[in-house]
């Protein structure tokens, strides 16, 4: 099994999301991470959809969404030609005698503390998933209380657009 | 096509969609949008819609919240509603009629139950890619949501048995909505699409605006095959020593048995037809060995088994002609046609994988063989023909008769199948008869033969042969069906009475639900839990169907079979049933048990056929 980066076009239209999910569970795919939001486009929004699958099973998956009408596109995203980000927000137990290493860490890490009580710290924290892996790890022994994920966004490197194209036909034979 | 023919005992329907057709077809080019701007309710906007889709016929049932449709629905002189006894039999009807005429089928029923009712002949459409649109009514907008009465998600429930489908609440969208449905449903891989309108926006005021154009910009179906992936096919075809064409119903779907004929006649290609394809290659054809799969010929099996170049076309690796996946074809290359892209290698790898319209691959190939063959460049396949030929000489498709004199239902079957002709069109209900059907009724025509072949729905022969016969109504059409599936579905018989639609139906009566009861035989040492129908005794077929206002049949001795048969076709003035008594214990063969390999077909009970030839 390996980990997948999908980016996938939809139209804005009731009941896109719940047609994407059922049909990574019906045909038997987890979802690791799924983030939907507006893009530059209005009526379009785009889903990026972390998937733990091999490459045949993947292929047949990608071929299934590209058959939802509401569907425009699917690009799969590899790590090294794509810039991938996830945001973390983390509740960390902190008292006076560790707070000062928690925010050393945080430094280290380019995070942010976001919100300070006299029990806690709430960190901010931005990147790929093995950068939020580490921090983690760095944390854990303070105690974490909370934590939350956006789950994965990602861009294409370089100057193209996956939007380029697609308002006109899209070749959808995969 | 013959619409105004086919419904030439009706009048009104012909002029109107003429004139629906002239106005397209005026001001040079441009669409008519109907647009007159008057205020109309959404409900008469939803039939309006319809006679702009060219929907003849709509089969349903109304209730609450589709009530304010109906109305209209009255006026209408194109559109005819024919009220059904279930919503279920309403689905299978449009399938029968889209599946014999090659038209969308349209069926329409209220919220929630009547919804509800709908969804296995959807589920069905969906598995065989039969176009189907769906109306429903939904509750009123504001009461989505909150449980009101006769709500059911039905745009949730069926979103993984439907091509698309819409949630209408704003009568603005409702001739858009039906537009894209049609459009849907029709193209690309047919499928079935619904449309679920709020009470809400049928009853508010709107005015009507048919699109100009269809506007899905994520929905492109690629119909024109890749050029280059053709002359690979064509290369590995005159290259092949044992070749076979594959051809699943997509060939029926895609109206290309023409085409078929041309290229398996030029090339000299062995021909199987799969469940769904039965028809698409004429059975008489020397070059046709028949159908491959679990209760397929020892020919059609072996050519796919043995084949070194499997042309799949419009056909999907089902588990039901493959066998076990890892064993079937081992020796085989994977030509795989078909319009959609996923189907090509989702369950066997295809080496040459194409998309696109399987008639227009066809013309292509044809051609690019032709320039081949001029060029001296042609496959031999006679080894193959003569190993095909020994296969099919020595294990032709049989049955022994019963030695007490009862009634054998594969002969009664292979009767009608002489009676009645290669022109009439046979509905199967799901079982043991549909595998006889498909077997010993010879099929000359494509969309002569309708059944459940992905989902196996019991109960689809008497619903979809009155849909069929309601399309076709100049055309004989025949139920085939079992005791167990016709007690699931026979109320129609009132419909078919009452609205003139004289359907005949053979019930292969066995008093048991004779596939499980021969899965029980093979392989659960006998043990008949559950299968024991007791309709031998009860109903009496024969009170019921006179119940029901139609002709009554009964037949249970060999010497009677071909009598039975003719009166019945002597019948026009309304459906006749003919209870055939047969007995219990024939069994359905060959067979490739479920999960074992096509390598170990039965030609009968402890009898495998030998592949090599001995001589």
């Amino acid at each position: 099994m390996s980990r997948h980066t999908l980016s996938v076009l939809v139209e804005d239209k009731p009941g896109v999301l719940a047609r994407v999910a059922s049909l990574f569970s019906r045909r038997g795919f987890n979802i690791e991470s799924l983030a939907v939001g507006p893009t530059e486009m209005p009526e379009v929004s785009r889903m990026t959809i972390e998937v733990s699958v091999e490459s045949l099973p993947l292929e047949q998956v990608t071929k299934q969404l590209n058959k939802l009408v509401n569907v425009l596109k699917i690009v799969e995203l590899e790590p090294d030609s794509s810039v991938q980000r996830e945001i973390m927000l983390v509740k960390v137990r902190a008292d006076s005698a560790t707070r000062s290493s928690i925010l050393e860490t945080v430094q280290l890490f380019r995070a942010k503390v976001v919100d300070v009580a006299l029990d806690a710290v709430t960190i901010e924290a931005t990147g790929d998933h093995d950068k939020l892996m580490a921090l983690l790890r760095v944390l854990e022994p303070y105690g974490i209380k909370e934590l939350v994920k956006s789950g994965m966004v990602a861009l294409s490197r370089g100057g193209r657009a996956m939007t380029d194209r697609t308002l006109r036909p899209v070749d959808r034979t995969g | 096509m013959l619409q105004g023919q086919r419904c030439g005992s009706r009048t009104g329907p012909d002029e109107v969609r003429k004139t629906v057709s002239d106005a397209s077809a005026t001001s040079a080019g441009q669409v008519d949008t109907g647009n007159s701007g008057e205020q109309i309710t959404g409900a008469q906007s939803l039939i309006r819609s319809l006679e702009y889709a060219k929907a003849d016929v709509v089969f349903g049932i109304p209730g609450g919240a589709i009530l304010p449709a109906y109305d209209p629905l009255m006026d209408s002189t194109s559109v005819r509603h024919i009220l059904v006894r279930h919503e279920q039999a309403a689905g299978h009807a449009a399938e029968g009629y889209a599946a014999a005429t090659g038209r969308v089928g349209v069926c329409m029923a209220t919220s929630g139950p009547g919804a509800t009712n709908l969804v296995t002949p959807i589920a069905d459409a969906h598995m065989d890619s039969v176009p189907l649109v769906a109306i429903t009514g939904q509750v009123t907008s504001s009461a989505i949501g909150t449980d009101a009465f006769q709500e059911a998600d039905i745009r949730g429930i069926t979103m993984p048995i439907t091509k698309h489908n819409f949630l209408v609440t704003d009568p603005a969208e409702i001739p858009r909505a039906i537009a894209e449905a049609f459009h849907l449903a029709s193209t690309g891989r047919p499928g079935p699409v619904l449309v679920d309108i709020s009470k809400d926006a049928l009853q508010a005021s709107t005015t009507f605006a048919w699109p100009e154009r269809i506007e899905l910009p994520g929905y492109h179906p690629v119909t024109r095959p890749h050029s280059k992936q053709v002359r690979e096919a064509a290369r590995l075809i005159a290259d092949a020593k044992r070749p076979v064409l594959y051809v699943g119903g997509g060939v029926i779907r895609a109206q290309a048995s023409p085409q078929l004929l041309r290229l398996a006649e030029l090339a000299g290609l062995p021909v199987v037809t799969t469940l769904m394809a039965r028809g698409a290659f004429p059975d008489a054809h020397p070059q046709q060995l028949g159908m491959p799969g679990m209760h397929g010929t020892v020919a059609a099996v072996g050519a796919l088994q043995k084949s070194d170049l499997i042309i799949a076309l419009g056909a999907r690796f089902d588990d039901r002609v493959t066998g076990k996946l890892d064993t079937f074809a081992p020796d085989a290359s994977i030509i795989h046609v078909d319009i959609d892209p996923a189907e090509i290698s989702k369950n066997r790898y295809a080496d040459v994988p194409i998309v696109g319209d399987v008639g227009e691959f066809i013309t292509e190939l044809v051609a690019v063989l032709g320039e081949e063959q001029a060029a001296g460049h042609q496959g031999d396949y006679e080894a193959w023909w003569s190993t095909l030929n020994h296969w099919r000489e020595t294990y032709p498709l049989g049955y022994d008769l019963p030695s007490d004199g009862s009634l054998s239902p594969q002969l009664v079957i292979q009767r009608l199948g002489a009676i009645a002709g290669p022109e009439a069109v046979y509905a199967a209900g799901v079982g043991q008869h549909q595998m006889w059907a498909a077997q010993f009724i010879g099929y000359q025509n494509p969309r002569t033969w309708l059944n459940s072949g992905g989902l196996g729905t019991m109960g689809y022969a008497v619903p979809a042969a009155m849909g069929a016969k309601v399309g076709l109504p100049d055309t004989t059409v025949w139920a085939v069906d079992g005791d167990g599936c016709f007690q699931m579905t026979n109320q129609e018989l009132a419909t078919c009475a009452i609205n003139d639609i004289p359907i005949k139906v053979a019930l292969i009566n066995n008093s048991s639900l004779g596939m499980v009861r021969q899965w029980q035989t093979l392989f659960y040492n006998e043990r008949y839990s559950q299968t024991d129908l007791h309709s031998h005794r009860f109903p009496d077929f024969v009170k019921l169907a006179e119940a029901y206002g139609c002709y009554g049949l009964q037949c249970d001795s060999p010497d009677q079979v071909d009598l039975t048969i003719e009166k019945a076709m002597s019948i026009n003035d309304a459906p006749v049933v003919i209870d055939f008594v047969v007995h219990k214990d024939a069994m359905v063969w060959p067979m490739v048990a479920a999960g074992t390999s096509n390598d170990d077909i039965m030609v009968a009970r402890e009898m495998a056929p030998s592949w090599d030839r001995e001589d």
